[in-house]
């Protein structure tokens, strides 16, 4: 199958699923009714409150959260050369969880504790690479994901002790919550704050798609090819970084979509990052929409978004393995 | 297969006997058996001084029975909370929870504090019943658990003052307790079900957290005679989503949440709710104790006061103002001025 026609197939899928997505929900609305207030009928204020205020923002908020998951995903595993890599090696999901509880902790506003959540995770990666650059380790890749290891744990004992010194009665309920990931309070003003922050992380990766797919190759041959192995690494980083801060800010913490997704792609469409990492995107995006529609359907309560993903994801990793020894990378 | 020497034996049979010798000698007692919610027969001091209440519901109501017997908080009060608390009471150390979600209270820390007694006051089952005789066994402490449902208000009252040795006060919060529950089943004998509200419990920031109906967090709701709209496959706190509380669109908002009752008039997700078009959102006075929940004890009688008022704004007899006042008088021990109340009710 072409690039093309896949691309055009796998949009399709997505499409679909952002359809099924705000056609579902605990809020009774008929197709014709979203039709009409989509249309700009307001002649019944809740079904647009309903909508516009709540139902389209969650649905695109999973789809964008899901693509920056996904691509942050496909990004590490190829500039770290390791199938077993996903967006939070470096530390960023446990610093941007540790920010956003402090935010909980000291009673911030809700857009604070965002910004805590995003600020911590980025200076979290910062501090992995300070590190890295300081140790000047001779298998720099190693030595960053070992940092990384290093300074995610320092994190999680931090949100640890957040959790310890919280209100059992108020706080610490609300820290759990978010730790597990949703996207049950996500606003239009949330989704607008998070989508500039992904945009700049997806777009350099998107452009450099093929450059990057060299670096997986080593870097003596990305070099032979003329290219900058280190610099185009460190920008690699930024930007995955940059769009996993946004989406844990955005959804909490949920895990094994940036993990798996890369994988599922892989399957599709081969090692190629050129042409892996756009059905990464929309895997990731249609994925993510189909998992928060069970997350808000399932129950009268909300179904935590981590907790969705691993129980999905765990089984349908094994599922890949056993399927046997494609490549990972060329 | 290990062969046993002769001196593996003597030294194992003196190691023995040192440890029982070594062992803490029962202390002599002079107090009486009881038997608490949970079969357990407790051995506690007849008029115990020093008293730690394992969780915060069971805090209260020690602190309403007799405070001059406490000796410490599990959280320490809020700074709001201290104009109603005695001075002495609102001074004593956080020393930490034993019950719930985490214990965070060293067993050693407890024990330097020399209690002569635990009670816990609450909700009773396998995990809290195992665990007072766990504390128990280890501490050495005597530890009575009492049941904190509304179904045993009256009762769990006395017995808790029965243990504390001060039945006489037990007796009077007790009379009170079945005095508010008749004045409201009166009251509610006269409101149709038609009439009567669907109510959301919301916590957090967001307002998204809710107790379930079933929860003990929720009981008041039910006690009232109104219908908490959060039906969920738990009996705990749960997080909903806002078009969730759309679709079961509320009649009336209950909140423990200041930020939320300040804000929800403004979140556009909120709109449309009958609760927030009919301006029916009411925060519950939290000082020194909440009115609704955290935590869940004695302090919920003024609870119930204060929402026949909002609820049943026309059936609902006596004045609000007083009622309150009187409460506070009775169980704090402190009567609040009118600019107090006001503050209080956020009238």
């Amino acid at each position: 199958m072409s690039d093309r026609r896949l691309t055009g197939l796998l949009a399709l899928g997505l499409v679909a699923a952002l359809l099924i997505a705000a056609a579902t929900g605990p809020f009774a609305l008929s197709p014709s009714k979203i039709l009409a207030v989509l249309g700009g009928d307001r002649s019944d204020p809740q079904a647009v409150t309903v909508l516009w205020n709540i139902r389209l923002p969650r649905v695109l908020a999973a789809a964008v959260v899901g693509a920056a998951l996904a691509a942050a995903g496909a990004a590490y595993q190829t500039t770290f050369r390791n199938p077993l890599v996903s967006p939070d090696i470096l530390g960023v999901s446990a610093g941007a969880g540790f920010g956003a509880v402090l935010g909980i902790l000291l009673g911030l506003p809700v857009m604070a504790i965002q910004f805590l959540g995003f600020g911590v995770g980025l200076a979290t990666v910062g501090l992995v690479l300070g590190l890295t650059l300081a140790l000047r380790g001779t298998g720099q890749v190693l030595v960053m994901v070992l940092c990384g290891i290093a300074i995610g744990a320092l994190a999680s004992a931090g949100i640890s002790l957040v959790k310890l010194l919280a209100d059992p009665e108020q706080q610490l309920p609300a820290i759990t919550f978010w730790l597990m990931g949703s996207l049950a309070g996500v606003k239009r003003a949330d989704l607008g704050a998070a989508t500039p922050a992904l945009l700049i992380g997806i777009a350099p990766l998107l452009a450099l798609r093929w450059r990057i797919g060299l670096l997986a190759m080593g870097d003596d041959e990305a070099r032979a090819m003329g290219i900058n192995a280190t610099r185009l690494r460190i920008l690699v980083i930024a930007c995955a970084t940059l769009m996993t801060a946004a989406a844990v800010a955005l959804a909490g913490i949920i895990g094994w979509i940036g993990l798996m997704v890369p994988h599922m792609a892989r399957l599709i469409t081969g090692p190629r990052f050129d042409r892996m990492l756009p059905a990464a995107i929309l895997i990731g995006a249609g994925f993510m929409v189909l998992v928060d529609t069970a997350a808000r359907s399932i129950a009268t309560l909300e179904v935590p978004l981590g907790i969705l993903t691993s129980a999905l994801g765990a089984p349908v990793f094994v599922w890949l393995l056993a399927r046997g020894a494609r490549p990972w990378s060329e | 297969m290990i062969q046993l020497t002769r001196r593996a034996l003597a030294g194992l049979l003196l190691t023995a006997a040192l440890t029982v010798s070594f062992a803490p000698a029962a202390p002599a007692f002079d107090g009486r058996t009881i038997t608490d919610i949970t079969g357990r027969e407790v051995q506690v001091p007849t008029d115990p001084a020093r008293v730690f209440a394992a969780g915060p519901p069971a805090a209260v109501l020690l602190y309403t029975l007799k405070p001059q017997a406490m000796i410490g908080w599990v959280s320490a009060p809020k700074p709001e909370a201290a104009p109603f608390l005695l001075p002495e009471a609102a001074a004593l150390p956080e020393l930490g929870r034993l019950t719930g979600r985490g214990d965070t209270l060293n067993l050693e820390v407890l024990l330097s504090a020399n209690p002569d007694l635990i009670v816990d006051y609450g909700a009773v089952n396998d995990t809290y019943i195992d665990l007072a005789g766990r504390i128990q066994e280890q501490s050495g402490v005597p530890y009575a658990l009492i049941d904190g449902s509304f179904a045993h208000m009256s009762q769990g009252i006395r017995e808790m003052a029965d243990i504390l040795g001060v039945p006489e006060r037990g007796e009077e919060l007790a009379t009170y307790a079945d005095r508010t529950l008749a004045d409201l089943d009166a009251l509610l004998a006269g409101i149709p079900e038609s009439d009567r509200p669907t109510v959301y419990l919301a916590r957090g920031s967001e307002g998204l957290e809710t107790p379930a109906r079933g929860s003990i967090n929720a009981e008041i709701i039910e006690r009232i005679g109104a219908r908490n709209v959060t039906a969920a496959e738990t009996q705990g706190l749960t997080s909903v989503s806002p078009e969730q509380v759309q679709a079961w669109a509320p009649e009336v908002i209950i909140t423990i949440d200041r930020d939320f009752a300040a804000n929800v008039g403004n979140m556009p997700e909120w709109q449309g709710i009958p609760a927030v078009t009919n301006g029916r959102v009411y925060l519950a006075p939290s000082a020194p104790f909440g009115f609704i929940d955290a935590p869940p004890s004695v302090n919920r009688l003024a609870g119930l006061i204060w929402l026949s008022h909002k609820l049943y704004p026309t059936a609902a007899t006596g004045d609000l103002r007083t009622e309150i006042a009187d409460f506070y008088g009775l169980f704090y021990g402190i009567r609040p001025d009118e600019a107090v109340l006001t503050d209080l009710l956020g009238e």
